[in-house]
């Protein structure tokens, strides 16, 4: 039994998951001995009563109350196990302990975005806590999002008008991934992070750093490090390839051509209007699939990443 | 339970009418030419180009359905753009459902069967019939053009705010499907009064065969439920085309609520979808086994049971929306009661096999697959059911692949067999049994194949609607797109040998299968007005143990009266079309 589950489910790393997978095995084994019997039955049946002669007499057999209330019976008991089982289970995931430490998510399309309550925010990678309670508080900024940890057995869906939560308590340090399962349009499928779950002393001294880091680097340093840690890079290369956005290298001081026919330079405002509106002007041959900014970077880090493109050409 | 005792009888002169073989003149040949064919109002010839309309969507759902699973080879792009790849697999999912699935069962083979089951001449609304037949067309030409005019991209399910915010021909789409749900309506109000008015002298409830106490199921699920689908596409198309705000948030709505609209018409659907195929099923099962169904009543009222519950259970497909735990609680409980009769129905046609005298032929053959796949489809929605461990499984490849064992190895699986069926009905002609065979083996192996890695794939975390998946899904995606061309061999085969039978098949006789239902009580192919006399029915349509010649009572007319002493007084259950 436990290869089974060791075979279909992903690891298991939070301590909600042990109830789900003893319910999976469970309504898994009962399937298995229900359908090896039913695919049994069809094919003794089949091969014993086959058929002899065209003048074959059946009997009349019309019905059994005893046969057909036991299997009523039989399969209404184990449904009502299956639903209790799966009712307690969802309640635990339902209800956080009041001791949970909170993060906020932002879904938007198509990037998660993580801000901590010391006001650190990292885009693309939830770091939490191990042995702790970690509550997510969710909303969404354009469609409907879903927030899955398979290796956690959590989901939620992340909605624009209201906020959802979820919770977990990780077991192990390591790494787990996050995939968003509500259809979200062209880039639903890139649209994930990873868990990152450190020792609760690593996690600590992680958010003290994580913040303040970033003032002892110089603007290109941080401008570099905002990039990756933003997802930029996942869109655009350095390197002059084409990803799903234009290429950052030799972006600076060139002549954009745009979706309307116009050609707008690249300077300083565009590159901020880019990152905050970037719907407003469409480099020509993109989708306008680059998620706004506003409200994540501000301008001091904008300008850091102003400072860094400016380097690349 | 009503016997025959209690049911007010009165004697009605009868003989016997033995069904004219390899008739001449038949409702194929009665009338000729194109136009004969686009205004008649035969049942039997608009159930074909259902029939026809069906198979050609079929035919695209499951181009498109190669074409996703090819792009699925590998995790990264291989011959399609995401957004491509988006309108492909929606309208996949959309065809599939409104064009094929829903229509498939009821429209083309209830149309066709549904009066020669009852002894009528047709259904209560002959041109109400053709109308609906129109509609499809015309909502099918909208959806047709949505997709030449920027096609839509919002999976099948249209979920707002996304299909209220995304580009492309959304409303036109929905606007299709909205046309062609009024086609599901006519269709369902045709044969609830049909079924209630046009049986034959001696049809009761209890003598009704099964497959018209699903189609009658399915109707009324039809009538209640698309209405309401209707009522939400219009909202969505208001919402899109004249910014009233009612699921956007961006414009004060609730998308949510969109998602409760939805699934009060796109559960239920599932049961128009799947109820009609079990009747199927048990005309089938009883035909081939030669054998009384067992359960008669079961069978037929947890059909009624399943449509009635069905209205109540849309809430589990909002497991992790954000709804009330006590909402969850409630749908996931009403969800498992909907599992009972399902069983049920499944130890029934066991038992029917119990002690039966079984010949597997290619119908039986899909039937026996049904059983199988239908199990499967069956058990996992149990898993999903479960609330703790439907949030792990919503949305990933667990639930596709529930989805296609209950719609494809359960509701299509049910299809085949019932086309295989009532095929020398529908044409005359026989088809190739050893082709057949091969071609539901192929299928079986095929089917498996592509969708058992899906369960694991799903379990192990796969969303669906994915573009790109990351490595470690690989080789269950490649396992799974060798099985899908697998299936497309097998569909091409029995593509290839029924257009063989068409053109070069052996006659069929009357009643190739030995069955006692009426509709085998008459030539094959049946006459225009399908039978030339009054059926008279004395006899369950699965009483193996009678002879056969009591199946083939009709009323006897003084005109006709050169067999006299074939004549006999019989006791006959009123029925309401008598009492009218
Ligand atoms: C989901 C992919 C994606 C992400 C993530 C993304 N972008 Fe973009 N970006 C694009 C696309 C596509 C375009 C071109 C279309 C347009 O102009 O909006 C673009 C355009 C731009 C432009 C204008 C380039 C031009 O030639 O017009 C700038 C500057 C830019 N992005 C900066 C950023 C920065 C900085 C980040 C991270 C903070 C970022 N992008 C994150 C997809 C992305
Ligand atoms: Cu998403």
């Amino acid at each position: 039994m436990n290869s089974l589950s060791d075979f279909m489910l992903p690891p298991a790393k939070s301590t909600l998951a042990g109830q789900t997978d003893a319910l999976f095995n469970f309504i898994n084994v009962t399937s298995l001995i229900f359908l090896i019997g039913i695919t049994f039955a069809i094919i003794y049946f089949s091969w014993k009563y086959r058929r002899r002669s065209e003048n074959d007499v059946t009997p009349v057999i019309t019905h059994n109350n005893k046969l057909e209330i036991t299997w009523s019976v039989i399969p209404l008991i184990l449904v009502i196990i299956v639903f209790g089982w799966g009712f307690t289970g969802y309640m635990n995931k339902a209800t956080p302990p009041n001791d949970s430490y909170e993060i906020r998510v932002v879904g938007k399309s198509w990037l998660w975005e993580f801000h901590y309550p010391n006001g650190y925010v990292s885009v693309g990678e939830l770091h939490v806590p191990e042995d702790r309670p970690v509550k997510l508080v969710m909303s969404s900024t354009d469609v409907i999002h879903s927030f899955y940890i398979p290796d956690f057995r959590v989901k939620k869906d992340v909605l624009p008008n209201r906020y959802t939560s979820l919770w977990f308590e990780a077991t192990d340090p390591g790494e787990s991934v996050v995939f968003c399962t509500e259809y979200c349009g062209n880039a639903h499928s890139n649209m994930m992070a990873t868990t990152i779950v450190h020792t609760q002393e690593d996690f600590q001294s992680w958010l003290e750093t994580a913040g303040s880091a970033d003032e002892n680097l110089t603007p290109v340093e941080l401008g570099e490090q905002l990039t990756t840690r933003n997802a930029c890079t996942t869109c655009h290369s350095v390197d002059g390839s084409v990803l799903q956005g234009p290429s950052f290298q030799g972006l600076f001081g060139s002549e954009a051509p745009l979706e309307s026919g116009e050609t707008v330079s690249v300077d300083e405002n565009y590159i901020r209007e880019s990152i905050l509106e970037p719907q407003a002007k469409i480099h020509e041959g993109f989708q306008p699939v680059m998620p706004s900014y506003a409200g994540t970077l501000d301008d001091n880090q904008i300008n850091a990443i102003i400072e860094y493109i400016k380097t690349l050409d | 339970m009503a016997t025959t005792e209690e049911t007010p009888t009165r004697k009605i002169q009868v003989k016997r009418f033995k069904p004219e073989e390899y008739p001449e003149k038949h409702y194929l040949n009665q009338e000729k030419g194109l136009w004969a064919w686009l205004t008649t109002v035969d049942h039997k010839k608009i159930g074909l180009m259902y029939l026809m309309s069906v198979a050609f969507f079929f035919l695209v759902g499951g181009v498109l359905a190669l074409l996703l699973r090819t792009e699925l080879l590998t995790p990264a792009r291989n011959f399609m753009t995401a957004d491509v790849y988006n309108q492909v697999f929606t309208l996949h999912g959309a065809i599939m459902i409104f064009f094929f699935l829903i229509p498939s069962v009821p429209a083309a083979l209830g149309n066709f069967v549904l009066p020669l089951q009852l002894g009528a001449k047709d259904v209560a609304f002959p041109r109400l019939n053709l109308a609906s037949f129109y509609i499809y067309v015309i909502g099918a030409l909208f959806t047709i053009t949505a997709i030449f005019t920027g096609g839509i991209d919002t999976g099948w399910t249209f979920y707002t705010p996304y299909s209220s915010t995304t580009g492309g021909s959304v409303a036109m789409m929905t606007l299709g499907v909205f046309i062609l749900g009024f086609s599901s309506i006519l269709t369902g109000l045709n044969f609830i009064v049909t079924i209630h008015k046009l049986r034959s002298p001696g049809i009761t409830w209890n003598k009704l065969p099964l497959n018209l106490w699903g189609l009658y199921a399915t109707s009324l699920i039809q009538i209640l439920a698309t209405p309401v689908l209707a009522i939400t596409l219009l909202l969505l198309t208001m919402e899109r085309v004249l910014s009233i705000g009612i699921f956007d948030p961006a414009l004060g709505g609730d998308p949510v609520l969109y998602q409760h609209f939805f699934w009060f018409y796109s559960h239920p659907a599932v049961y128009i979808m799947i109820v009609p195929g079990f009747g199927i099923v048990s005309e089938i099962i009883s035909t081939f086994s030669k054998k009384v169904i067992f359960g008669y009543w079961a069978i037929a009222l947890s059909s009624l049971a399943i449509a009635f519950i069905g209205f109540l259970v849309w809430g589990h497909h909002m497991f992790t929306a954000g709804q009330s735990s006590l909402a969850n609680m409630v749908f996931s409980f009403l969800t498992f009661l909907v599992g009972i009769p399902t069983g049920i129905k499944i130890f029934n046609w066991l038992a029917t096999m119990y002690k039966g005298s079984i010949d597997l032929k290619t119908p039986m053959v899909y039937i026996l697959v049904f059983l199988f796949l239908f199990t499967i489809g069956g058990f996992t929605g149990i898993m999903l059911g479960a609330l703790s461990v439907d949030v792990h499984l919503h949305d990933t490849y667990y639930v596709v692949a529930h989805f296609h064992y209950v719609m494809m190895g359960g509701m299509v699986m049910a299809f085949l067999g019932g086309l295989h069926y009532w095929w020398p009905k529908m044409f005359g002609k026989m088809y190739s049994e050893f082709w057949g065979k091969i071609a539901a083996g192929i299928i079986f192996v095929g089917f498996n194949m592509t969708f058992l890695p899906q369960f694991i794939m799903g379990s192990q975390g796969m969303p669906r609607r994915y573009y790109n998946y990351i490595d470690q899904f690989q080789a269950f995606h490649q396992f799974s797109t060798i099985g899908a061309y697998i299936m497309g061999v097998g569909f091409v085969i029995i593509a290839a040998y029924l257009l063989h039978s068409l053109l070069r098949g052996e006659k069929a006789s009357s009643n190739p299968w030995g069955s006692r239902a009426l509709e085998w009580q008459t030539s094959s192919p049946p006459d225009l007005h399908n039978f030339k006399h009054t059926p008279v029915i004395i006899n369950g349509p699965y009483d193996y143990h009678k002879p056969m010649s009591e199946f083939q009572l009709g009323i006897a007319t003084p005109h006709n009266g050169h067999g006299h002493h074939e004549e006999e007084g019989m006791d006959v259950a009123e029925t309401e079309k008598e009492k009218a």
